[in-house]
C-alpha cells in the first residue's frame, strides 16, 4: 500500500464567468521516504492539486471527483473534524510566503507550542517548549531566538522555521508549494538541503511544487509535469532528463539555462499557456504544440503508458514505448 | 540615525553594443545602481558619464533629452504598466512625453512595436488594458514601451524574474533581437546566475553595495575568483538529476547594510577569512586581463 494515493482527481472553480477546470483527471502515488516534484507553470493547477490533498482548495473551489487516500485513510471521506488530524500532523504544509504565514504578533516560540499542544494535549507547556528549542537547532537557529518575533528574522530563517512548524509533529508527508522561491539563490539551496537532510532524519515523503524545473530535477526522484490543469508527464527524474517524451516537457526543457553548459542554445515554446476559462479543445497544449496534427485539436489524449513507469498524455505515442504513425 | 551605503564607491564601464550584467542576491545594491545610472535617483557622489558626457547633474529639459536616448525596463510587469492606460496608449506615452509622434504616425509606431515584441496581431492589442494580459504579454510592453523611441541604451532590472521559466527565453531572445536590430546596449540586473551567463558579454558580482568581481562571462565562469562568486555559482541548480553538486558553505546570512562589517564586508561568512580581511579593506585588482576581484587572496 503506497504511502499517498491520489485517483483521477478533478477540481473545478466555478466563477460567474465560467468553470476553471484547475486540475482535471489526475493521478499519482507516492512511497515512504519518497520525493515527487509537481512541475509547471503558473495556471498549470500544482498549487491547486497540492492544496487539494489537505482539502484547503481555496473557495470557490471544489473538489468534483476523485480519492485521495493516505495511508489506509480516504481524505475525501472524513468529515471535515476528522480533516484536523491530518493537516499538521500526518500532512504538513509549508507555503510560499512565510511572512503571511507566521503571525506577526506571536512569537516563535508561541507557534510551536500551540501547534504541539493542539495536536498532543497531554504535552506540558516546557515540554513544548524544549522541543520548539530543540527544532531550532535543526533548522540551524539558535534556540534563544525562540522569543523573537517572525519580524526579526530574515526571509530565509522565516522559511526555515515554516519548515520546522511542518516537520515538528514528525508527518508522514510534507508538501512545500513555491517554498524557495521568494529567496536568493545561496538560501533556497540552504533550504532545500534543510528539507532533505530532515526529511532524511525523520523518514517523511515530500512533494515539492515549483515552477523552476531545475530545482524539481535536482531534488526529486518522481516528477509531474503539469500543463493546463492536466498531468502531461510523469516519470522517475533520471528518465524524464534523459527521456522527455511530451512535446512541452521538451519545450521547457530546452529552454531553461544550464550554468554547466557552454553555449547553450537555447529555445522557446512559442505561445503562452491558455486562458483556463477557455482552454483550446482536445490536447490542450495543441496551439503551442510544433507536432499538432488534425486529431489533438479535438479529442483529448489518453494517458499513456511508455513503459519503465513513464507516462505521457500525447497522441505521439501508444502502449509501452511504440511510437504511432 | 545611522546612513546606509547602499552603492558603495562602485565604478565600472560599459561599452556600446554590449550586456553588462550586474549579479548579486537583494540588498547588494544592484537595482540601486541601476537607478542611479537612468538617474532615476541622485548619487550622493560620483559621476556618471553617458557618450562621454557628465549626466550626474543634469536636471530639467536636458534630463528630458537624456531620457529619450537612456530606458528602463522594470521587474514587476504587473506595476510598471499604468493600470488605467490602454495598451496602446501606454506604448505610445512616450512619444506623446517628447513630442515626437501624434495621431496616425504615432499609431503607426505603436502597431509596429507592438509586432516587434510579438503582441501580434497588435490591432488585437492596443485597445486591452494591462489586467487583461498575462505576465509575459505585460513584460513585453514594457519592453515595447522602452524601444518604441530608439534609445541607445537600457537598464533591464530583472525582466524576467517574475515570468514564468518557459517564456524567459521568448522575452531574452527579444532582448538580444533588438540589441542588433537597433544597436542597443545594455545594462542587464538579475540575481538569476543561470540567466546571466546566457545573456552577458560582462559581469560584475555586488556583495552589500560593492562589486567584488568583474570580468568576462566566459573568464567569470570558468574561473570564479572571489570565494563569494565560487558559493554562489556553487548554490545554482543544475536541471540534471545525475548532477548532484556539493554547494560551498557560507556561515550565516547576508547581513544589513546597516551594519556593513569592517574591513572586507565579506569576511564574517568567507571560509578563506584571514586575520587582516576584518581590519583592511582590499581594492579591487587585474588578476588576469580584464578580470578584476577585490579580495586578499589576491
Amino acid at each position: 500500500m503506497s504511502l499517498l494515493e491520489v485517483n483521477s482527481l478533478t477540481v473545478d472553480y466555478p466563477t460567474s464567468r465560467g468553470t476553471v477546470h484547475a486540475v482535471e483527471d489526475v493521478s499519482f502515488s507516492l512511497e515512504k521516504g519518497e520525493t515527487l516534484g509537481l512541475a509547471g507553470e503558473s495556471g498549470s493547477g500544482k498549487s491547486t492539486l497540492g492544496l487539494s490533498i489537505i482539502r484547503l482548495v481555496p473557495y470557490p473551489g471544489v473538489i468534483v471527483k476523485g480519492r485521495i487516500k493516505i495511508g489506509e485513510t480516504d481524505i475525501l471521506k472524513l468529515p471535515e473534524h476528522g480533516m484536523l488530524s491530518i493537516r499538521g500532523r500526518r500532512i504538513a504544509y509549508v507555503f510560499q510566503d512565510p511572512m503571511t504565514s507566521l503571525n506577526p504578533v506571536k512569537r516563535i516560540g508561541a507557534h510551536f507550542v500551540e501547534l504541539i499542544r493542539t495536536h498532543e494535549p497531554n504535552t506540558s507547556r516546557e515540554e513544548a517548549f524544549q522541543r520548539a528549542k530543540d527544532m531550532l537547532k535543526n533548522l540551524g537557529i539558535l534556540p534563544e531566538r525562540i522569543n523573537d518575533y517572525p519580524h526579526q528574522f530574515s526571509g530565509g530563517m522565516r522559511q526555515r522555521i515554516m519548515i520546522g512548524l511542518a516537520i515538528a509533529l514528525n508527518p508522514d508527508l510534507v508538501v512545500a508549494d513555491e517554498p524557495t522561491t521568494a529567496l536568493d539563490v545561496i538560501v533556497q539551496a540552504k533550504i532545500l538541503d534543510l528539507l532533505e537532510s530532515l526529511r532524511e532524519i525523520y523518514g517523511m515523503a515530500l512533494i515539492l511544487i515549483s515552477h523552476d524545473l531545475s530545482i524539481i530535477l535536482e531534488r526529486c526522484n518522481k516528477i509531474i509535469v503539469m500543463y493546463a490543469g492536466h498531468m502531461v508527464e510523469y516519470a522517475n527524474s533520471t528518465e524524464l532528463h534523459k527521456s522527455p517524451k511530451h512535446p512541452y516537457t521538451q519545450g521547457l526543457l530546452q529552454s531553461i539555462p544550464n550554468i554547466e553548459l557552454a553555449d547553450q542554445k537555447l529555445s522557446a515554446i512559442p505561445g503562452s499557456p491558455p486562458n483556463m476559462l477557455d482552454p483550446p479543445k482536445g490536447c490542450r497544449f495543441w496551439p503551442r504544440c510544433p507536432y499538432a496534427k488534425k486529431k489533438c485539436s479535438s479529442k483529448e489524449p489518453p494517458l499513456i503508458d511508455v513503459g519503465n513507469n513513464h507516462f505521457v498524455r500525447c497522441f505521439l505515442y501508444s502502449e509501452k514505448g511504440a511510437n504511432s504513425e | 540615525m545611522s546612513n546606509v551605503k547602499a552603492v558603495d564607491d562602485v565604478t565600472f564601464s560599459v561599452n556600446k553594443g554590449e550586456i553588462f550584467t550586474l549579479a548579486g542576491e537583494s540588498g547588494c545594491g544592484k537595482t540601486t545602481t541601476g537607478r542611479l545610472i537612468v538617474r532615476l535617483l541622485k548619487p550622493t557622489s560620483g559621476t556618471v558619464y553617458f557618450n562621454g558626457e557628465d549626466i550626474t547633474k543634469l536636471e530639467g529639459e536636458k534630463l528630458r533629452l537624456l531620457r529619450r536616448k537612456m530606458q528602463i525596463i522594470f521587474q514587476d510587469p504587473y506595476a510598471s504598466l499604468n493600470p488605467r492606460m490602454r495598451l496602446g496608449d501606454a506604448v505610445g506615452h512616450p512619444l506623446e512625453i517628447h513630442g515626437l509622434a501624434t495621431g496616425e504616425e504615432k499609431q503607426k509606431l505603436v502597431l509596429d512595436v507592438l509586432d516587434k515584441v510579438g503582441l501580434s496581431p497588435p490591432e488585437q492589442f492596443i485597445d486591452l488594458f494591462p489586467h487583461q494580459l498575462s505576465g509575459g504579454q505585460r513584460q513585453r510592453a514594457a519592453l515595447a514601451r522602452s524601444i518604441i523611441l530608439k534609445p541607445e541604451f537600457i537598464v533591464a532590472d530583472e525582466p524576467v524574474s517574475m515570468i514564468d521559466v518557459s517564456l524567459r527565453t521568448t522575452i531574452i531572445d527579444l532582448m538580444l533581437g533588438f540589441r542588433k536590430e537597433l544597436g542597443l546596449t545594455y545594462l542587464f540586473i538579475t540575481h538569476d546566475l543561470a540567466v546571466a551567463k546566457y545573456i552577458s558579454d560582462r559581469i560584475a558580482i555586488m556583495y552589500l553595495g560593492k562589486i567584488i568581481e568583474m570580468g568576462s562571462k566566459e573568464r567569470l565562469f570558468l574561473n570564479p575568483m572571489h570565494p563569494y562568486t565560487q558559493a554562489l555559482l556553487s548554490a545554482i541548480p543544475v536541471p540534471d538529476p545525475k548532477r548532484r553538486r556539493k554547494m560551498i558553505e557560507l556561515k550565516g546570512e547576508v547581513p544589513s547594510a546597516i551594519n556593513i562589517p569592517s574591513g572586507c564586508r565579506f569576511h564574517p561568512r568567507c571560509p578563506y577569512k584571514k586575520d587582516e580581511c576584518a581590519e583592511k579593506e582590499p581594492r579591487l585588482i587585474e588578476v588576469e586581463k580584464d578580470h578584476y576581484v577585490e579580495c586578499s587572496l589576491y
